[in-house]
């Protein structure tokens, strides 16, 4: 217990913090999405994951906002493990014919208001998949796209500038 | 035994019985044989102990290829009959060998091949995205298809049933409920027992395969890197891997090297990844941030050296996209000191922590038997006992330069799974030390070459997940014909199967992180 409370405490906290405010871009950013959540979420935004036929290259990149370094949960903004819970799908990859009912199901069963991005150069636009017997290719083909995240695949910051450009999308 | 007087031994015991055509392709030895004797070589190279490692066909003009690799002490066979498209059938090789199971199960439907006696027939990569009685890797289909407007949800598949009084069924996914891929999971439990798991993948069966055919190598290459986006540098590799060996290109030395950094980049990355999530599907968050911000560092030194945090598109069919500085050099061998210093501190905790103990030795117990049936790779067979490495047993540049130390363990269980990742860390950490002292100057790419029309190649390497097996077939100009490339999850996912049984149902996600197969990898 000892050898984990000093790891803790040698580690210290690597989140990345305001220095000056033009120099550290991904603390600005994150205030300006946590002043757009609050504004117009009450505080907290629940996004809800979507493979729906990626590589699995972007579910990296998504995953790693959840690190200590971006910490995105600080905004506000957290993942959520239903639908039914969220308020914005965030779609990764070409959506697979196989998938396409799933997409659309997951679609049907977020509330509304509700908002779509597409994370991923499968999901703007094919990406190096298009269109096939086996995918339909762009998430908007499937579903309404409300903003897309290019990149591949999107590098953490990306994604937190994208889900910015939401809010403002949304506002 | 010799590795090479296996084969000649084996030969001429099948010569026996059996006409086989022996033909040399590159490195590999090609056996061709009667279809009929499909299910009979296989016996025998049961009882010689082979492995069975992949198995893909091919439609060339009105015939198929039927293509299955073996491997014994390093050395690779590739087997092949050939057979008329008209009415194609051959007896099955999955009666002898489980491994060969789901891959004849993927032939059929991609191909309307029937394997005769094939224990269980059922539709696998295929849901409801095309119609039954067509095929889309023949020829004659459209890569586009007939779609109808929405794809229906494949409904009738027919599950296993449990019967008795107590059991019941749980279905899970194909979303699931973290960020991961999609696929389907039905349990009968007893209780909180899992009494059986039955796998239903192919949701993000994407044609990789089809939309294969006709592309140039470099476009070939980046396709190979997005087979599953966790390997793309050992699947990238595995492609440039069998395009150069179709167009008799040599790799210069300098580019061998920088892609044996890459690939152990790629290895050290994922496998810190997965133990910190390992462990946090525990409950231990310590080590889950701890792995995620040494990993975290870790891809942004890739962002730095290499100009992209998960490596896509460095290689290329000829050598590497890009060179490496003395100063990337400095600055790689003063991250690995740093990182061995933390993981020293970190895995010490992790060791001596008594509640990870509790859940995670015993738990999701694979046996030698059942890893050894179904021909478990990498990490997984690894800790069941499985001593197999293609960077020691096949070793392929620069690998053949280097002494590659291979972290096996017995105990078949999540935390044995654990520590042979965090072997294979410290191992990977050493080989990219080596190779930047073994960095020699010269050209980091060859030129390429168109290669014949029907020449055809196999990129044999060891990914993080562990052995990758990839055939590419050139035709005319440059163009790709055939591309098949076999994840090591493939073989991996039925191990899955076996090692819930008699564990809880609360357990699985950690059983699941314990082998991480790739969704996209199996379904392509
Ligand atoms: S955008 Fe790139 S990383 Fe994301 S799913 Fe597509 S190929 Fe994979």
């Amino acid at each position: 217990m000892l050898r984990i409370f000093k790891k803790i405490l040698t580690t210290g906290v690597v989140t990345e913090r305001f220095k000056t405010p033009k120099d550290d871009e991904l603390e600005q950013l994150g205030i300006e999405i946590k002043r757009h959540i609050d504004k117009r979420f009450s505080g907290s935004i629940a996004i809800r994951q979507v493979d729906a036929g990626s590589c699995n290259g972007c579910e990296l990149e998504i995953h790693a906002l959840n690190n200590p370094f971006y910490d995105i949960e600080r905004f506000g903004v957290h993942f959520v493990a239903s639908p039914r819970h969220a308020d914005v799908l965030l779609v990764t990859g070409p959506v697979s014919r196989h998938m396409q009912t799933a997409l659309l199901r997951t679609y049907e069963a977020t509330p509304n208001p509700k908002w779509v991005v597409a994370a991923g150069d499968c999901a703007v636009c094919g990406g190096e998949f298009g269109v096939s017997y086996a995918s339909c290719g762009a998430v908007s083909n499937v579903i309404p796209v409300d903003l897309v995240i290019p990149g591949c695949p999107p590098t953490p910051l990306a994604l937190m500038k994208g889900l910015l450009g939401l809010m403002k999308v949304s506002a | 035994m010799s590795s090479s007087n296996w084969t000649a031994d084996f030969l001429a015991r099948l010569s026996a019985g059996m006409a086989v055509a022996e033909i040399e392709l590159s490195s590999v030895k090609l056996w061709q044989i009667e279809s009929h004797a499909w299910q009979r070589f296989a016996e025998l190279a049961m009882q010689q102990k082979l492995r069975w490692a992949a198995g893909w066909a091919e439609h060339v003009q009105n015939r198929f290829f039927i293509n299955a690799c073996f491997e014994k002490q390093g050395e690779y066979i590739l087997l092949r009959t050939i057979i008329d498209d008209s009415n194609p059938e051959l007896p099955s090789q999955a009666t002898v060998y489980p491994a060969a199971n789901r891959s004849e199960r993927h032939t059929q439907d991609m191909f309307g091949i029937r394997f005769i006696g094939h224990p269980d027939n059922r539709r696998w990569t295929r849901h409801q995205a095309w119609i039954e009685n067509s095929y889309p890797l023949r020829k004659d289909f459209p890569v586009q298809g007939m779609p109808v407007g929405i794809t229906p949800p494949d409904m009738h598949y027919p599950f296993i049933k449990s019967h008795g009084a107590g059991t019941y069924e749980i279905p899970v996914g194909p979303v699931h409920a973290g960020i991961i891929e999609p696929g389907h999971f039905r349990f009968q439990a007893v209780g909180e027992l899992i009494l059986n798991l039955e796998e239903r993948l192919g949701y993000v069966h994407k044609g990789i395969e089809k939309i294969a055919e006709g592309r140039e190598p470099e476009s070939l290459a980046r396709l190979a890197g997005r087979v599953s986006g966790d390997t793309t540098v050992g699947h990238c590799w595995a492609a440039c891997m069998a395009m150069e060996w179709a167009a008799g290109i040599t790799v210069p030395p300098r580019a061998s090297f920088i892609r044996g950094i890459l690939a152990e980049r790629e290895r050290v990355a994922n496998h810190m990844g997965d133990i910190g999530a390992i462990c946090n599907d525990v409950a231990f968050v310590f080590a889950q941030m701890q792995f995620t911000r040494l990993r975290e560092l870790w891809l942004r030194t890739n962002a730095t050296v290499f100009g992209h945090r998960l490596l896509m598109d460095r290689i290329i069919p000829g050598g590497v996209a890009c060179d490496l500085s003395d100063e990337s050099c400095t600055l790689i061998k003063k991250e690995i000191v740093e990182l061995r210093k933390e993981l020293d501190e970190v895995i010490l905790a992790i060791d001596l922590n008594s509640s990870l103990e509790d859940r995670l030795y015993t738990a999701g117990f694979l046996s030698e038997e059942i890893a050894a049936a179904f021909g478990t790779l990498g990490y997984v067979g690894r800790a069941s006992g499985q001593d197999k490495d293609v960077r020691r047993d096949a070793p392929y540049a620069p690998y053949d330069q280097a002494t590659v130390k291979v972290g096996v363990e017995n105990q078949g269980d999540i935390a044995s799974r654990l520590w042979v990742r965090y072997k294979e860390i410290r191992a990977a950490l050493r080989l990219i030390e080596g190779f930047i002292d073994q960095l020699v100057a010269g050209d980091i790419r060859s030129e390429w070459r168109i290669p014949p029309a029907g020449s055809e190649g196999l990129g044999i390497v060891e990914g993080w997940r562990g052995e990758i097996i990839c055939h590419i077939r050139f035709d005319a100009d440059n163009k790709i014909a055939r591309f098949y490339p076999r994840d090591p999850s493939q073989l991996n996912w039925p191990a899955l199967e076996k090692l819930v049984l008699n564990n809880i149902v609360p357990d699985f996600p950690v059983c699941n992180k314990s082998l991480n197969g790739s969704y996209s990898g199996n379904d392509l």
